[in-house]
């Protein structure tokens, strides 16, 4: 399998006054064409920053670029000028955001917002556009389409401008789709539909997908590998069955055990113990170290690598996991 | 089941949302027409979607709001249409958890200040009295009670909740009414608030109502559950019943459309057709046949009655209704 | 409640002994000091009312003449080594009246801006919190108040209870308490809808709590951004009547009144206008800009 994308080392910095903290600290992990990527952590742990820097969308956030490389087949994300940025962005790379109202503009009708970027990335006349345009949003499932392309954005419900948004993004067939929590402000139902399309469309169009999500339950219905983040780290890879089977980093563990499951009947819950670390007073050593169940003395000490543990394409950012590895014995 | 502590009957609440031209005023009717009781020592959990009703039946449960139709009892007394002066002794009773840990706390409050503030309103407790039971409910929800001396601002999201549920603790209340409590927070702190409240309900034999719009984590705290739809209660059952053998199409669609955090389990999925309708203009009849898979033609001008088709377990269903299913037979 | 605490050792996990997460914000006080100290030209605004205050509180030590005593050899005398600011028609150093002036103005615009925030400040509240035909009442009243010009109306309170300073006071606070009741109602309908607030009435706290502790401490920002702006328009204010010969009597040393009597002389000594002028102008953009800048430092909004 090729790959579609490639992260190497990236890292993103916040401007704060006492100085700047990392909030992405050297991110390494790839999507291969086709393939629907989840990246998953709890607040603030980097996740959405990371799609943001991918993008180049950092302008007005106080992130900025501080190393590492973006390769989107083969270039350099990271080193094109703004210009060359400008005809990836929307045509081959193409993104959605949580909450669609604040990246559809207010006071343009729909039709007007998709047709932009179809005549811009594909060169198309205006009538050929909106005829594109029409037709994206019949196949995003939005009923009397023609109808609302007149429509403002407002007067769409919150599913509807989801659907506005992905019929956008996909309107120009893009090779990589980054969707950041595209379901998180919907309704259950909703978010059923929207994930089922997404799905949909995934296949038909053969789509590399960059997933980023807190939600488990979507991780385990959409993706085929996943990455977990934790402070601003990858601190473990993995296929999405053999993650949610044999989970080997503890935080991932600690994580996938505190979801109630649907049918799951267990009378507690298991918990992490403590809050993720403020990004200016990160721990010494593994980042998790002072939440973990499992910590030993070097945990406090040095941060380990990501390395490969315990089968085809998984690799965890965890001493003890390292060293069961090497001592020959399975995974914890 | 003795005395329920909480019974409620026909309980409706509109709301005013557009003066129109010429005396045309709309109406939201946010709940309309909700009957049930919890039992003591229960959790009853209401569940539904944005905009279902189910936060406006908490605030009227607490008398937050005053119902336009239908009673609300507590213990045994009709507290419907009771004075402020009089629900204060009642409210002493009843304390409610909010969702968002952030705005419900007083920004310009020390953290003792908050956790006794119904101290300070419902006892005659010194200062000295209130402080040190503030620094005990700390303990008891698991902060420390050196925290007492710093405001809200300082605490993670999780440490927030917790200060919330110590203050509703306070006063040693029957009722807790907890409102979307877990859902602005983290998945690992998320289950841990959520054993702290199991905790304390074993250790101090409080009720819950319990408002969420997470079937998982409802199906893990509650005890009996009622499923809300545009204003009303689609289906109530207790938890085992509802989520092994959901009778109602909205809650089948509901149950199956939870992502569920196991890639090895493939389920047939039921996908509901189009968008919620507004609750402003909700549609005729049943008010899910717009979206059900099972509609008949009844449903779209007949609203279903809320039935007890099993010893405690109602639907509103023309599908469990056997008069109109015998009559279609017929 | 010793063997309650099991319920924290089961259930915290050890999150009891994490500390809290390090405060984001240093103190309220210094995080204000230090957005207001960004904004340069309010900063030189608050140095200039700081000095006046001073010039207030010390005017008798520092005047260089007896403000009321006459010069008789130096009448209308212009602006000398002897006399900064010349001397008046009856050869008082100006200087000196100004000095002496300030503690006047300065106690006649503060006095009045605070009875208006206090009474204000009570109407805004109550019309906010309670709504309903007390909303009503309290905001037509207002509005006929807001349709007259506000000088007008101070003149009018003024002719009823006669000329004076303490009227001019009276007359400046009643024109003022419209404005106030009406932005700080505006901010108690918005801190009524908090989150806080519902918490407060779902425990039972008492109507007069609820102001109090929990919606007053959210206007307060407003009442002190507004008294700031204010007390410019009142220096004004005050001066206009004392300068229709309604407010300070011609001996005493007020602002106003010296911008009155100087008005006729003012084509042959314009120094004696020109300078009450000039301080009643510097004093009023003072306030006016430290208003400002208060306004962008209280705002939690405005972040740096």
């Amino acid at each position: 399998m090729n790959k579609l994308l490639e992260v190497e080392g990236l890292k993103t910095e916040f401007k704060r006054a006492g100085g700047n903290v990392m909030a992405v600290a050297g991110l390494d992990f790839h999507i291969n064409s086709g393939e629907v990527l989840g990246l998953v952590g709890e607040s603030g742990c980097g996740k959405s920053v990371t799609s943001l820097s991918i993008m180049r969308l950092l302008k007005g956030t106080p992130g900025q670029n501080a190393g590492g490389h973006v390769k989107f087949e083969g270039k350099d994300l990271l080193r094109l000028s703004e210009n060359e940025m400008r005809k990836v962005r929307g045509k081959e790379l193409a993104m959605i955001f949580q909450e669609p109202m604040t990246s559809l503009n207010p006071v343009l009708r729909i039709g007007k917002q998709i047709e932009e970027p179809i005549r811009l990335h594909l060169g198309f006349n205006k009538a050929k556009a909106r005829e594109h345009a029409v037709h994206m949003l019949q196949l995003v499932g939005i009923p009397r389409a023609s109808e609302v392309m007149n429509d403002y954005p407002h007067q769409l419900s919150g599913g509807m401008r989801q659907r506005v948004m992905i019929a956008m993004a996909m309107s120009c067939h893009p090779k990589l789709l980054i969707a950041d929590e595209p379901t998180t402000a919907l309704d259950v139902t909703i978010q059923a539909q929207i994930l089922d399309l997404m799905k949909r469309l995934k296949e038909e169009r053969s789509m590399g997908m960059l997933l980023i999500t807190h939600d488990l339950g979507v991780v385990a219905e959409m993706c085929d590998r996943v990455v977990v983040m934790y402070a601003g780290r990858v601190v473990e890879e993995a296929p999405v069955k053999e993650l949610f089977a044999n989970p080997q980093h503890p935080y991932t563990q600690g994580l996938i055990r505190s979801v109630p499951k649907l049918r799951q009947k267990v009378k507690r819950l298991e918990s992490i113990p403590g809050n993720v670390p403020d990004l200016s007073h990160m721990p010494q050593g593994c980042k998790f170290a002072p939440r973990c169940a499992h910590v030993m003395p070097e945990c406090m000490t040095t941060e380990p690598e990501l390395l490969a543990v315990g089968g085809e394409g998984r690799k965890s950012r965890c001493w003890l996991t390292q060293q069961s590895e090497q001592k020959g014995g399975s995974a914890v | 089941m003795s005395t329920p502590l909480i019974e409620v009957k026909g309980l409706q609440k509109s709301f005013l949302v557009n003066k129109g031209w010429f005396g045309k005023h709309k109406y939201l009717r946010a709940v309309d027409g909700i009957s049930f009781s919890i039992g003591k020592g229960e959790t009853f959990s209401l569940v539904g979607e944005s905009g279902c009703g189910k936060s406006t039946t908490g605030r009227l449960v607490t008398r937050l709001l005053t119902p336009n139709e239908g009673e609300v009892w507590f213990n045994g007394q009709n507290i419907t249409q009771l004075s402020d002066n009089q629900m204060r002794p009642i409210r002493k009773e009843m304390q409610m958890v909010f969702q968002d840990p952030y705005a419900s706390l007083n920004p310009r409050m020390k953290v003792k200040d908050l956790v006794a503030e119904p101290l300070l309103i419902h006892t005659k407790l010194s200062q000295g009295e209130r402080d040190k039971l503030a620094s005990e409910l700390l303990e008891v929800v698991g902060l420390n009670s050196f925290h007492a001396e710093r405001y809200a601002h300082e605490f993670s999201g999780g440490q927030r909740q917790r200060i919330g549920i110590a203050r509703a603790l306070s006063v040693r209340p029957s009722l807790i009414v907890a409102d979307e409590p877990v859902s602005a927070l983290d998945v690992s702190i998320q289950s841990q608030v959520l054993n702290l409240l199991q905790d304390l309900q074993e250790e101090y034999g409080l009720t819950y109502l319990f408002i969420s719009h997470d079937l998982s984590v409802v199906e893990h705290i509650s005890d009996r559950i009622g499923v809300m739809y545009l204003g009303a209660l689609v289906e109530t059952a207790s938890k085992e019943e509802l989520y092994e053998r959901p009778l109602h199409p909205y809650t089948q669609a509901l149950l199956s459309s939870v992502p569920v955090a196991d890639p090895s389990l493939t389920r047939e999925r039921i996908i509901l057709k189009g968008d919620l309708p507004s609750p402003v203009d909700p549609p005729t009849g049943c008010r899910f046949h717009t979206r059900c898979p099972s509609c008949m033609e009844v449903c779209k001008t007949k609203a279903p009655k809320f039935l007890e088709v099993e010893p405690d377990r109602h639907v509103a269903c023309h599908l469990y209704d056997e008069e109109i299913m015998s009559g279609r037979q017929a | 409640m010793s063997q309650q605490s099991t319920a924290a050792a089961n259930s915290s996990q050890g999150s009891g002994q994490q500390p809290a997460a390090p405060a984001k914000r240093k103190s309220a006080t210094a995080e204000f000091l230090r957005k207001f100290s960004k904004q340069k030209v309010s900063l030189v605004a608050g140095i200039f009312i700081i000095l006046l205050v001073l010039v207030a509180i010390f005017g008798p030590y520092i005047t260089p003449y007896d403000p009321s005593a006459p010069d008789y050899d130096a009448l209308l005398a212009g602006p000398s080594a002897k006399h900064w600011a010349g001397t008046d028609e009856y050869g008082r150093d100006i200087l000196s009246r100004l000095i002496e002036g300030t503690r006047l103005s300065l106690a006649v615009s503060l006095s009045a801006v605070l009875i208006a925030a206090f009474f204000g400040t009570i109407l805004g509240l109550l019309s906010g919190y309670y709504g309903k035909w007390l909303d009503r009442l309290i905001m037509r009243g207002s509005d006929v108040m807001f349709s007259f010009p506000d000088i007008l109306l101070a003149i009018g309170i003024v002719a009823i209870l006669g000329p004076g300073l303490t009227n001019v006071v009276i007359a400046v606070a009643v024109f003022g308490i419209p404005s106030f009741a009406r932005m700080i109602r505006s901010v108690t309908l918005s801190a009524k809808e908090t989150l806080f607030v519902e918490a407060a009435r779902s425990m039972g706290a008492k109507d007069r709590r609820i102001i109090w502790r929990h919606i007053f401490p959210e206007t307060l920002p407003s009442v002190i951004v507004n008294v700031t702006m204010k007390i410019g328009g009142a220096i004004l204010a005050a001066s206009s009547l004392s300068f229709l010969g309604m407010g300070a009597k011609p001996t005493e040393p007020d602002w106003g009144a010296m911008l009155s009597m100087g008005r006729d002389y003012l084509s042959i000594a314009p120094h004696v206008v020109y300078f009450p002028g000039l301080i009643i102008f510097l004093t009023v953009l003072a306030f006016n800009l430290v208003g400002d800048g208060l306004q962008d430092a209280l705002d939690p909004k405005m972040k740096n």
